[in-house]
């Protein structure tokens, strides 16, 4: 019972973006080429409402359920890792149209396929992990 | 009474506008941080690894995942999510992309398979849509044990799992929480995820899609 709000919170997201076609490979293309506001109009709102919403906890002006100030972990200064890191992710994420988030949506959704994808990206984890002393941060 | 439902039901199957996408996203946000969690699913792959055992062969998997289990209840939550959204409120199944953007995937397809009311959601055969082109059908069994299929479905899952992990964060941890908490490095890292995506849809992606047809 303790995880299961967890898993409304997901149901939740998961439903969203489907029902906001963010799950679309074309969507991405869409976006990738700047021919609709629709996704950038997704992320930018989000990103709003977001700010209004860290400032909230941050400044203690809402508290977590335990009913303390929620911290938050300043991203650490190594560039490289977001630069190299950064293009990496971003060439997956078109060559597929799907990020981290939306493949445990799309297999959900009946596309088993997708068991295949999640398994590969687990890989890629592990690869990061593995080679992540000689990789540059 | 009936009729209301149905009422309702229609209304959520219709397509949703951009601006709901920040009430879906601050809704997530903001539970998740009333929780006293932070929004993040690459994570999850992280401790999937480190569930099977990888701390045996990195340091990097070797942490307390055990309480990561609230991470993969969302993501389990966003697969359910998914499940009742396309069998239930799939409306037309159809991603209601641009004129411009329907031209384009033509262009890349070399002939007029697609046209703006016939763009599916995704591209791969399923249960809603069943005529899907050949040259789309790129998320399906059959999809995966060609070339092209196996580039994107492995080659993409393999760059996905760790450029998120390389990066620290994905489109959630980094465009959403790490932009919402105004933090430069996630600015960086969101920079990078648009110079990526922009070099491989446009100098890789159309080639790729090539191979076989």
């Amino acid at each position: 019972m303790k995880l299961f709000k967890f898993m409304v919170v997901g149901f939740m997201f998961g439903f969203g973006m489907w029902k906001l076609e963010a799950i679309s490979t074309f969507r991405i293309i869409e976006m990738f080429h700047f021919q609709s506001f629709h996704m950038y109009g997704i992320i930018m709102t989000g990103v709003a409402i977001g700010i209004i919403i860290t400032q909230l906890f941050k400044k203690g002006k809402v508290k977590t359920v335990e009913g303390i100030t929620h911290q938050f972990n300043d991203k650490s200064h190594e560039w490289w890792r977001y630069i190299l890191g950064g293009t990496i992710f971003g060439m997956g994420w078109a060559l597929t149209g799907v990020c981290s988030g939306m493949m445990f949506v799309l297999m959900g959704s009946g596309y088993t396929v997708f068991a295949v994808f999640i398994g590969s990206a687990m890989l890629g984890t592990f690869a990061y992990g593995y080679f992540r002393k000689v990789l540059p941060h | 009474m009936y009729e209301t439902l149905e009422q309702i039901h229609a209304f959520i199957s219709q397509p949703w506008p951009w601006w709901m996408g920040g009430i879906t996203i601050g809704t997530t946000l903001f539970l998740l941080l009333y929780f006293g969690k932070d929004f993040g699913l690459s994570a999850n792959l992280r401790t999937m690894c480190a569930a099977d055992g990888a701390g045996d062969y990195a340091d990097f998997f070797d942490f307390n995942w055990e309480k990561q289990g609230w991470n993969l209840m969302v993501a389990l939550g966003a697969m359910f999510g998914g499940y009742i959204a396309a069998n239930y409120f799939g409306g037309d199944g159809m991603a209601h992309v641009s004129q411009a953007t329907v031209d384009t995937l033509n262009s890349i397809a070399g002939e007029n398979l697609l046209t703006v009311s016939t763009v599916p959601l995704i591209p791969g055969k399923d249960i809603i849509n069943q005529d899907v082109p050949a040259f789309w059908n790129l998320y399906s069994w059959g999809s995966l044990f060609t070339i092209r299929g196996l580039i994107i479905i492995v080659g993409g899952g393999f760059l996905i799992g760790f450029g998120a992990r390389y990066a620290g964060g994905c489109t959630s941890g980094h465009a959403i929480s790490g932009l919402a908490d105004l933090q430069v490095p996630s600015l960086v890292a969101v920079i990078g995820f648009f110079a990526g995506g922009l070099i491989m849809t446009w100098l890789i992606l159309p080639y790729i899609l090539q191979i076989g047809f």
